[in-house]
């Protein structure tokens, strides 16, 4: 018998624009054999990135770099079981952190607030967060606004940032977070943004950057996207769906 | 009004009709985050009995969403279909089941009840069958809708084509699309989900989604997967929008955190209309729901996440959509725990659309964090086979580059259409076949780099 390796399709040299899965080829209508294999490593290591979790010394030191202080936070969620099946729970404080706030809020309020959560992804904290929160920061002082202590919060969601930016009295938010890992990204950071935040807003109020990390949207661009993001909302204070994205990111090749 | 079930010396008393639905609703983890899943398998089936006993005219009397405080509901109320409804009035729930399966009723039977159906019967009667009903009653619907090709006819299958990019390079979807194309993907839409909702963006793709088309004359529709809002602008900016998309849920509230609501999806319904761009039909709207959208807004009202669900499809029916796309296991663990949950509700979903006269179609798929697999995807992606699915989606390799998720190949496709004996769209597959993509007897054949769909990248 003579070996029957996984065959590509003609078209194979179209790789080089996606890292979408084209050309793979088939055997009848079927995956091959390597393809398949391949598909079910990324799988495995996108679950293995899913119960990653934040390297919390490495981070807290980077960021004091960055920005003093930083604040150590956790949800109510415990555990990354209890995280996955009650969201509820990660986008609260738990008690203990919800007190160790007081003392650090503005009463003359904040112009932004910085918060930085595990989310689905720690991998993407501890890989692409201080890069990013470095790069702002420094913006953000150019702009002569005030920057709220930054937090870092464990079994965190998205709308944790509304609890803690509401009582440090900050006027915005941004919330950079661990995106559900993807098979070829596991380690995709987001980047949401809210005018006013308070508890038991909801995505329509929020403007949102996604997949932010080298291989897809790339940090300067981002961090300069947010700036014209959080530019808008101070200047029309509002947020979310009404906040049209006219950004020219340049991305587009005509 | 209160229902009561008694199981041998055990009475169960439940409050309210949303309550026993609640409690019906076969076990998955949305239901229990929102605290409304029955206690204990007993007491779900005792609510499945006490359900089983309740006539449907109950569902015109009492409403699970006031009908004072939401849109939907009154949608419900105010446009269902006395006449329609009058061959099945006497019946109860148990009884729609025992009908829906029996043989008397046909496709032509199904058709006729559509308007006399409400979306809490239709999910009702759902609760209380089995995976094997919900197939067998999908199976004899058929819903049927037409653009540019004709979608949904028996024996035949469509995939919506997926080529989404992580910033939306035009290369990179382009490529995608050839791929698609030549794996005979792309007859429900070729439907992109823009990385960001950028008026600009979304303007550019739709152009170059058109050039391509009208270049080689695919019998087929396109679509950019932005919000309505974002849309509306791009058609008044001249961009060939052949279909208005959105995302829709069955309450105003759920609505209302989508930035919608029925006023605005009937603006956008109007301007896709106006533009008349289809070519052997006009159905314009293309939605997109699943389970747990209501309880994600906080909007449930204490309604079961199917119900819910359902109740959608009321809002999607009002405007006659080319597609529905039911995006199953998407939302993540917190709502359909596993593979079992998922595949019972991309099932459900299938059959309440049907049975409400819509287009159905699933992506099959599910998140990183659930506990479920690309083996759970190929026992639904079978079942809806043989249930008779409108469309699936169909993307490179079954991993959404951009979305991270995954969902279903172009591969998977092939495989339903081999072994359920499924054609494409009439129209497309004439295209397929005139491309030399596809072979009399619906196999693939070999392409070579010479092949002119290939200059349609642009590479």
């Amino acid at each position: 018998m003579t070996p029957l390796p996984d065959q590509p399709d003609p078209w194979i040299f179209l790789q080089n624009h996606t890292s979408a899965r084209i050309a793979r080829g088939r055997t009848g209508h079927s995956l091959p054999t390597r393809a398949l294999l391949d598909f079910q490593l990324d799988h495995a290591r996108a679950r293995d990135a899913v119960y990653s979790e934040l390297e919390r010394d490495e981070l807290l030191e980077r960021l004091q770099a960055v920005h003093q202080p930083v604040l150590l936070l956790h949800s109510r969620a415990e555990n990354r079981q209890q995280y996955l099946q009650r969201p509820d729970y990660g986008r609260k404080l738990a008690e203990k952190s919800r007190e160790s706030l007081t003392g650090f809020e503005d009463l003359t309020g904040f112009d932004l607030c910085i918060v930085i959560a595990d989310g689905l992804s720690a991998t993407a904290i501890n890989r692409h967060a201080v890069t990013v929160v470095s790069r702002l920061g420094e913006e953000v002082s150019k702009l002569g606004w005030s920057l709220a202590p930054l937090c870092l919060v464990e079994q965190g969601r998205v709308a944790i940032g509304d609890e803690i930016a509401h009582a440090l009295k900050a006027d915005m938010v941004v919330v950079l977070i661990g995106e559900r890992p993807g098979l070829t990204s596991p380690d995709s950071l987001g980047a949401y943004l809210t005018f006013r935040p308070q508890p038991g807003l909801t995505d329509e109020s929020r403007n949102c950057i996604s997949n932010i990390r080298p291989e897809g949207f790339p940090y300067e661009a981002a961090v300069q996207k947010l700036l014209y993001l959080l530019t808008e909302m101070k200047a029309r204070r509002l947020s979310g769906v009404q906040l049209k994205d006219e950004f020219d990111d340049n991305l587009l090749t005509p | 009004m209160a229902y009561r079930s008694a199981v041998r010396n055990l009475t169960y008393r439940f409050d309210d009709l949303k309550t026993l639905l609640a409690k019906a609703t076969p076990l998955r983890s949305g239901d229990q985050l929102a605290g409304v899943a029955a206690e204990t398998a007993e007491e779900r089936v005792a609510a499945q009995m006490a359900l089983a006993d309740v006539p449907l005219t109950t569902f015109l009397n009492e409403a699970v969403i006031p009908y004072e405080t939401d849109e939907i509901t009154r949608l419900i109320q105010d446009t269902h279909n006395t006449a329609a409804f009058a061959p099945i009035s006497h019946l109860t729930v148990g009884d729609l089941r025992n009908y829906l399966l029996s043989d008397e009723v046909d496709t032509p039977t199904l058709t006729r009840l559509q308007p006399g159906f409400t979306p809490e019967m239709v999910a009702a009667v759902s609760k209380l069958m089995r995976n094997q009903d919900l197939i067998t009653v999908s199976a004899k619907c058929e819903v049927v809708t037409r653009f540019r090709n004709t979608i949904g006819l028996k024996g035949r299958f469509s995939t919506r084509l997926q080529p989404n990019h992580p910033t939306d390079d035009f290369r990179g979807v382009a490529a995608s699309m050839v791929d698609g194309l030549f794996y005979g993907s792309g007859d429900a839409v070729i439907g992109i989900n823009p990385a960001t909702d950028h008026v600009r963006t979304v303007v550019r793709l739709l152009d170059m989604m058109d050039q391509i088309r009208q270049r080689f004359e695919i019998p087929t529709q396109t679509c950019v997967l932005s919000h309505i809002t974002t849309t509306l602008q791009a058609i008044e900016q001249g961009a060939p929008v052949d279909l208005m998309f959105q995302s829709i849920g069955g309450t105003e509230a759920v609505n209302a955190s989508f930035g919608i609501d029925i006023a605005l999806l009937r603006e956008g319904f109007d301007a896709t209309r106006a533009l008349q761009r289809g070519t052997v039909g006009q159905n314009v709207m293309y939605f997109e729901t699943g389970q747990g959208s209501a309880l994600s807004a906080n909007a449930h009202h204490g309604v079961d996440q199917q119900t819910c669900e359902v109740r959608a499809y009321a809002v999607a029916r009002l405007f006659e959509p080319l597609l529905v796309n039911t995006v199953v296991g998407f939302i993540g663990p917190e709502y359909l725990y596993n593979g079992k949950q998922i595949i019972r509700a991309g099932l459900e979903d299938h059959c309440c659309g049907k049975l409400l006269g819509l287009p159905m179609g699933v992506d099959i798929c599910y998140t990183n964090h659930a506990e479920a697999d690309q083996d759970d995807m190929d026992t639904l992606l079978t079942l809806l086979g043989v249930a008779g699915v409108n469309f699936i989606m169909g993307i490179p390799g079954a991993d959404d580059v951009m979305l991270h998720y995954q969902s279903t190949s172009f591969h998977d496709a092939l495989y339903l259409r081999d072994l359920c004996r499924l054609r494409p769209a009439p129209e497309f597959e004439a295209w397929l076949l005139r491309m030399e993509l596809m072979s009399a007897d619906g196999k693939l054949m070999p392409v070579t780099t010479t092949h002119r769909l290939l200059q349609a990248a642009g590479l």
